[in-house]
């Protein structure tokens, strides 16, 4: 997390607890997510990672996600959000997105400050179904 | 945090080469999640790290064996929570990491790792100006008679009153798994239940193994005892914290009575802890609430209660009478 945020200026990935425990640093490793601050930088070397930079398309257009919670207006302060929405594309992909209480559970490891959690799960829940329809 | 020396081995042999060789300041590491947490706190100080994540070859579990199911060190806990095979067969396994950490900390987190998790004491972690045996040998515990609310009713002493916190150890005593482990003069096994020590007047001691061993894999003994077992957890919060108390539970029954019971506690003890007094008082009768609770009375027998955790026994017999009669309703009782 350090080496991204200070050395490589992305700053996406937010340094909240720094001990793993509020998920505002969630990058994804090799597609898998994990947070970013219990991660030794060399223990990426050779490996895909991508922060929530690198989710929007070329255009700068939004990923899906990113829409979902503009919509929903799943955020309030949004100190938490990018973490937030790194898992939740990783929760869909997983396919552990398929009902509000699934939602719940496998986005645990992101904590919202501001109690923004019912238009969180009402945002994956739709990019879910957009998903599922394709 | 202060700098290291950083090393990746390409064999075990290599790994257990480097820690015997390295001094006392070196660590292993394999997914990060503990002792890079410690490491920003200040607890964990090492000069040398080994990185073990590039083993592949202990990255792999097969939980087809008709004997026995093997789960690499480094395999990932949520690679080993999703297992199909895992989840019908032994579902108290797969809750057991399922009900563990978030999905990021299973994606990073290794089986070998977690049986090594350190305890979540807060004093432990807290630092100073708190007194800690396990941190700082004859510093006192601040937990005796402090904020002892999470620590543990089993296995204390005078030294130590600090929980072991997995959920993953907790199943694996139930079922009698064992650990090989590499050292510099070879393998050997030991038994999950034998791996944790009590603090006794050494909480600074968590394990039997020695500075220089790894291990490999995990071992559990195939039983159909595993489709009726279950891993019960009680949180403050639904979902992501660490027990309260839980139980793993298996049972086989046969016209009705309990012919084999197992029973283990977590979030109530300094080790994972098998309850075997609550598995005698289950044999040859029926299970009903009535027999599930006298079984998680005789588990919580000889609890002893601080100053805010009383609570646990209460709750820590009612957590094992439950999984009882989960696991029962999921061997068709």
């Amino acid at each position: 997390m350090d080496l991204l945020r200070e050395q490589l200026g992305l700053t996406g990935a937010k340094k909240g607890c720094d001990h793993g425990q509020c998920g505002a640093c969630t990058i994804h490793l090799d597609g898998r997510r994990v947070v970013s601050c219990l991660m030794l930088a060399l223990q990426a070397s050779g490996r895909t990672v991508t922060t929530i930079e690198g989710l929007t398309g070329r255009a700068g257009a939004l990923h899906p996600m990113q829409q979902a919670f503009i919509d929903h207006d799943a955020l309030q302060c949004g100190y938490c959000t990018s973490g937030q929405i790194m898992a939740a594309v990783a929760c869909v992909r997983e396919g552990y997105a398929s009902t509000a209480p699934q939602i719940r559970e496998y986005m645990s490891g992101n904590i919202c400050r501001c109690g923004a959690y019912p238009s969180i799960v009402a945002a994956i829940q739709d990019v879910a179904t957009l998903v599922g329809e394709r | 945090m202060r700098g290291f020396v950083y090393s990746q081995p390409e064999t075990p042999s290599d790994a257990v080469h480097a820690l015997a060789t390295g001094g006392a300041d070196i660590r292993l590491i394999a997914g990060g999640t503990t002792l890079y947490d410690l490491m920003k706190l200040n607890l964990e100080r090492p000069a040398r790290v080994v990185d073990v994540s590039g083993l592949r070859e202990l990255a792999l579990f097969d939980t087809s064996g008709e004997r026995e199911l093997i789960f690499g060190a480094l395999a990932r806990m949520s690679d080993v929570a999703a297992d199909a095979r895992l989840l019908r067969d032994y579902p108290a396994l797969a809750e057991s990491l399922q009900k563990a950490a978030s999905q990021q900390l299973r994606n990073m987190a290794t089986l070998g790792g977690n049986l090594l998790q350190r305890t979540r004491c807060a004093y432990f972690r807290g630092g100073e100006p708190f007194g800690c045996n396990k941190r700082t040998p004859g510093s006192g515990c601040s937990a005796i008679g402090g904020l002892d609310r999470g620590h543990a009713v089993l296995g204390v002493s005078d030294a130590c009153i600090a929980v072991y916190p997995g959920d993953w150890a907790v199943a694996l005593v139930a079922f009698d798994a064992e650990i090989d482990v590499l050292g510099p003069h070879g393998q050997r096994t030991i038994a999950v239940e034998s791996l944790h020590r009590e603090p006794g007047s050494t909480p600074e001691k968590e394990t039997v193994l020695s500075p220089s061993e790894l291990i490999l894999r995990i071992r559990v003994p195939a039983t159909p005892l595993g489709r009726s077992s279950t891993y019960h957890k009680i949180r403050d919060r639904e979902s992501y914290a660490f027990a309260l108390t839980s139980a793993t539970a298996a049972v086989r029954l046969e016209e009705g009575l309990v012919r084999e019971a197992r029973v283990a506690l977590g979030g109530v003890a300094t080790r994972p802890w098998r309850a075997r007094s609550a598995e005698r008082v289950l044999l040859g009768k029926p299970l009903t609430e009535e027999t599930a609770q006298a079984a998680g009375a005789a588990a919580f027998a000889a609890a002893v209660a601080g100053r805010y955790n009383g609570f646990k026994i209460e709750l820590g017999i009612r957590t094992v009478a439950d999984a009882l009669l989960i696991a029962g309703a999921r061997a068709g009782a």
